[in-house]
């Protein structure tokens, strides 16, 4: 049980996905202007990536094997373009803003280097099926978390008086750059 | 004496300024030979003018009648003769004009025939409506149609509260009312308590009027309390004071009377007495006019008096003066114009120098530090408000309840970068109001253009039956009676005969168009309209003929 | 090399035939985005985006096929709050000078009672009737300046509606930041 909650800590915290691993910067610094759509991407994310290192853990154990290995990345996103072609389709029926708002970053989950990099790295560390899982969710909660307050801290970046030549992606740069320095800090969260 | 208080977070102790003023007796302002009085005195719809130009009026003889629910009458200050009815300028920080009614005076001050209301008989609609035709309106700044505030409606009040606090520094003028008059302000009280159906009166005044406080205990009847509370900046203010006194906190959004309160200020209760007991409507009120000017104290002034007279009165301003402010240092306005008159909302004109009132310095970015929210007497954060209010993020500054902002200025007396706080919160505040009245003409003229396509839709299809219906009827007509002449133009005739007939038709039936629907104003315009059209061309139905 | 084949294509076929059924499932009828669009423009229904009204324009804007800095009446800020809903840069508002808002006014004297200028409007704010003195309604006027053209006499004109005590606002407080460095 430690185990697993130890899995779900670290992935959040201390490896955190996007600030320790620097995978899937795209839809951090291009869905983190505003609070809301970043909540809806984080969501989508979650529900993609969780989705899909259980589906490639499968994949992977019984469709594979240990003969047909070399065909991981390809099936991989094989499976991941479907997950995020239903999730398309389900966002546009349910919140057609949140669908225009993500606009080609909600097809762009496809090629996040974050849902391929997670399910690559569960084979790799042979864990179970369990354990694939969790990575999964924890990797997406913890991309969930960095970019809702990267949004949070953009948009209370909006108003502030920040000199002409940083506005905009410059000081996004920068406040991600302190985020990940941050996040070091958790670093001594797990011995 | 063994209320126990609960204080609101926050507040300030601003220099009081009180001694200037409050060392004399209450004076009355000599007779004016003119008066401007406004016909928009109180919050809601303006009076409608009832005199025009010309008209001899009588001093408390109603020149505007309330129209609308919220909307009381305005009466004429002295007899005399109505030499205006138009725009003059207003106390109000805009420094607008607004319509008036301009009175000459004559100097006898007939009255009209002043009848005390023997209100213990009347019933209580329809002694509010007295009061509402007698132009009863808060006087402690909101200027709220009282008649409105003393119909419970259907939640128990409990408690009246009188607020006497008069926290804002400068003004005295509550303070010499209720030293000398105190008898009178809780008579009116009584009358509040008896309509409001309340069992009680607290009455909170400040701790720095011993005197008033006195002579208010030795007025008190059984079912009165009198509070001093300590001298706190802004205890005088509603949602404070209550909590204050009773420990209730008004919801955000809610009215006091839903928690068994009504608060209404001392000066209000004077006005009723004088309205019920002397007959007389509300035509004068108590002003200090304090500051840079010769002889500070406070004033009995008739509604519509200059206030350049008024500062004459005590005794002009002195050298140096660098302008008036309405209403106290923390929450008045600069006044634009010295010909704007005292209405019912000026408790105070005060003069100022730049030795009373230094310019403040230039202001510095916000650093964070909290201050302004430490003393937010509404527990708000002001430091946000503002973060969003300054960059137009209304929606953001709006969930910081910026609406429960009482604007009272504490944020920006505390401010260590003199950061004109409060000017942000008013700004964003007026510019949600007008983005409401946008939306609201917007969704109107969704409506109309929405019915405009339907209805041309609608003709469209009835215009097509018609034809329709014709070409059959004269289908038929030509085939029934065919045969003999020649057919061809047997079908021109029939046309023709058609187009005559409509267009005879036409020429009968010049039916206005989209007149219906119309507000009772409009139709009154077009009809003097029309009658004015058909006084300037009358030889036009000579070429007719 | 046949497993790979069979694996590969046995994947396709399932993920074809769930995205074949979410799409039955999950089919939009229309766009309530429209709405939202709609709610925002200022409802002028001027025509100066170059569509006939305010539906079409959000219906346009919706799909993608306009772009949202064609309407002059709704201002900088009305484009702020469409590319704040669209989730998109607000493009430069350079051709969009606002005009005070402003309604039309007849005269009286010159009009000659056409009723041209009553088909014009889109919101049924002019009052009159063929040979009869018409009369706009300021209140619904919403200053679109279509009933300007048409009018064959040049008897209609805009008059800019001045602030009164009631929609009076408080200005934007000026304030200069003091140099520290």
């Amino acid at each position: 049980m430690e185990h697993y909650l130890l899995i779900l800590i670290g992935t959040v915290f201390v490896n955190n996905i996007v600030m320790s691993k620097i995978l899937g910067l795209c839809p951090f610094l291009g869905v983190s202007k505003k609070l809301e759509t970043s909540i809806g991407m984080g969501a989508a994310t979650t529900f993609v990536l969780t989705l899909a290192s259980g589906a490639s853990y499968l994949i992977d154990v019984y469709l594979l094997g240990p003969d047909l290995s070399y065909l991981r990345t390809l099936t991989f996103i094989v499976v991941i373009a479907g997950i995020v072609g239903f999730t398309e389709m389900f966002i546009k029926k349910t919140s057609p803003v949140l669908f225009r708002v993500l606009g080609i970053y909600l097809p762009l989950i496809t090629t996040n280097c974050a849902v391929l990099g997670i399910p690559l790295l569960n084979a790799q560390a042979q864990s179970n099926f369990i354990e694939s899982l969790l990575f999964g969710l924890g990797g997406a909660l913890g991309f969930t978390l960095v970019l809702v307050l990267f949004a949070a801290l953009r948009e209370r970046l909006e108003a502030a008086d920040v000199p002409k030549p940083f506005r905009g992606v410059s000081i996004a740069m920068i406040t991600a750059g302190l985020m990940s320095l941050a996040f070091m800090g958790f670093a001594g969260l797990i011995r | 004496m063994s209320r126990t208080l609960h204080p609101f977070n926050g507040g300030i102790h601003p220099d009081d300024h009180k001694a200037e003023s409050s060392a004399g007796l209450i004076q009355a302002m000599p007779l004016l030979a003119r008066y401007v009085v406004p016909l928009s005195q109180h919050i809601g719809a303006p009076a409608r003018p009832l005199v025009t130009a010309g008209d001899t009026v009588l001093k408390g003889q109603m020149i505007g009648a309330p129209e609308g629910y919220v909307s009381v009458g305005v009466h004429a200050p002295t007899s005399g003769r109505v030499i205006a009815v138009e725009p003059r300028p207003t106390p109000h920080p805009s420094g607008l004009y607004d319509l008036a009614v301009v009175i000459e005076a004559d100097g006898e001050d007939r009255a009209v025939e002043f009848q005390p209301v023997p209100w213990r008989e009347l019933d209580a609609s329809s002694l509010r409506n007295r009061l509402r035709e007698m132009g009863l309106a808060g006087l402690g700044g909101a200027v709220f149609p009282s008649y409105i505030k003393l119909n419970p409606g259907r939640s128990a009040v409990h408690t009246l509260i009188l607020n006497a606090a008069e926290c804002e520094p400068w003004i005295t003028c509550d303070d010499r009312l209720m030293r000398e008059r105190a008898a009178q302000v809780l008579e009116g009280a009584e009358v509040m308590r008896t309509l409001l159906g309340a069992a009680a009166i607290l009455v909170g005044i400040e701790d720095n009027k011993p005197e008033a406080a006195q002579a208010l205990r030795a007025a008190a009847a059984a079912n009165t309390e009198v509070v001093a509370v300590p001298t706190l900046y802004p205890s005088g203010a509603a949602k404070q004071l209550t909590r204050l006194l009773t420990g209730i906190e008004v919801p955000s959004g809610g009215r006091s009377t839903d928690a068994g309160i009504q608060v209404f200020n001392a000066g209000t209760a004077y006005a009723l007495w004088r309205a019920l007991a002397l007959g007389e409507p509300m035509i004068s009120r108590i002003v200090t006019c304090t500051g840079h000017v010769a002889r500070p104290g406070n004033w009995e002034v008739r509604l519509g008096a200059p206030v350049a007279d008024l500062l004459a009165a005590a005794g002009g301003t002195l050298e140096g003066c660098s302008g008036e402010i309405v209403g106290g240092p923390m929450m008045g306005f600069e006044l634009m114009d010295r010909a704007a008159p005292v209405t019912k909302a000026v408790n105070c004109i005060l003069a100022k120098s730049p030795a009373l009132f230094p310019a403040k310095p230039a202001a510095l970015p916000c650093i964070r530090c909290g201050a302004c929210a430490r003393a937010c007497p509404a527990d708000l954060q002001p430091f946000e408000m503002y973060w969003f209010s300054r960059v137009r993020d209304f929606g953001k500054a709006q969930g910081y309840s910026l609406f429960d902002c009482i604007e009272c200025g504490c944020c920006s007396h505390v401010c260590p970068s003199h950061i004109p706080l409060v000017d942000y919160f008013r700004f964003a505040k007026s510019e949600i109001w007008e983005r409401e009245r946008d939306k609201t003409a917007s969704d109107e003229a969704r409506r109309r253009h929405e019915f405009k396509t339907f209805r041309l839709e609608r003709e469209k299809k009835e215009k097509a039956e018609k034809f329709a219906k014709a070409a059959e009827a004269s289908k038929a007509k030509a085939e029934g009676a065919g045969a003999g002449d020649d057919p061809d133009a047997a079908k021109k005739k029939a046309i023709l005969e058609a187009a005559l007939a409509r267009a005879a038709k036409a020429r009968e039936g010049v039916t206005p168009k989209n007149t219906e629907n119309l507000p009772p104003a409009v139709q009154r315009e077009i009809a003097e309209i029309d009658a004015r059209r058909e006084q300037a061309e009358p030889p036009s139905d000579v070429n007719h003929g | 090399m046949l497993s790979a084949l069979l694996v590969l294509g046995g994947l396709g076929l399932v993920l074809g035939a769930v995205l074949g059924w979410a799409e039955v499932k999950f089919r939009v009828a229309d766009d309530p985005l429209v709405e939202k669009i709609d709610a925002i423009l200022p409802q002028t229904q001027c025509g100066q985006c170059g569509f006939p009204g305010c539906k079409p324009y959000a219906e346009a804007i919706a799909k993608g096929e306009a772009p949202i800095n064609k309407c002059p009446p709704g201002g900088a800020d009305g484009v702020k709050r469409l590319a704040e809903l669209l989730g998109v840069d607000p493009p430069a508002a350079d051709d969009m000078e606002h005009k005070p808002r402003a309604v039309a006014v007849i005269d009286e004297n010159t009009c000659i009672g056409c009723t041209l200028c009553i088909q014009s409007c889109p919101v049924d704010a002019i009052v009159g009737a063929s040979k009869q003195l018409h009369v706009i309604l300021e209140k619904q006027c919403t200053g679109c300046e279509l009933c300007l053209p048409p009018c064959p006499v040049d008897c209609i004109h805009m008059v800019v509606v001045k602030e009164d005590l009631a929609t009076w606002k408080w200005r934007y407080p000026v304030h200069t930041l003091r140099r520290v460095a």
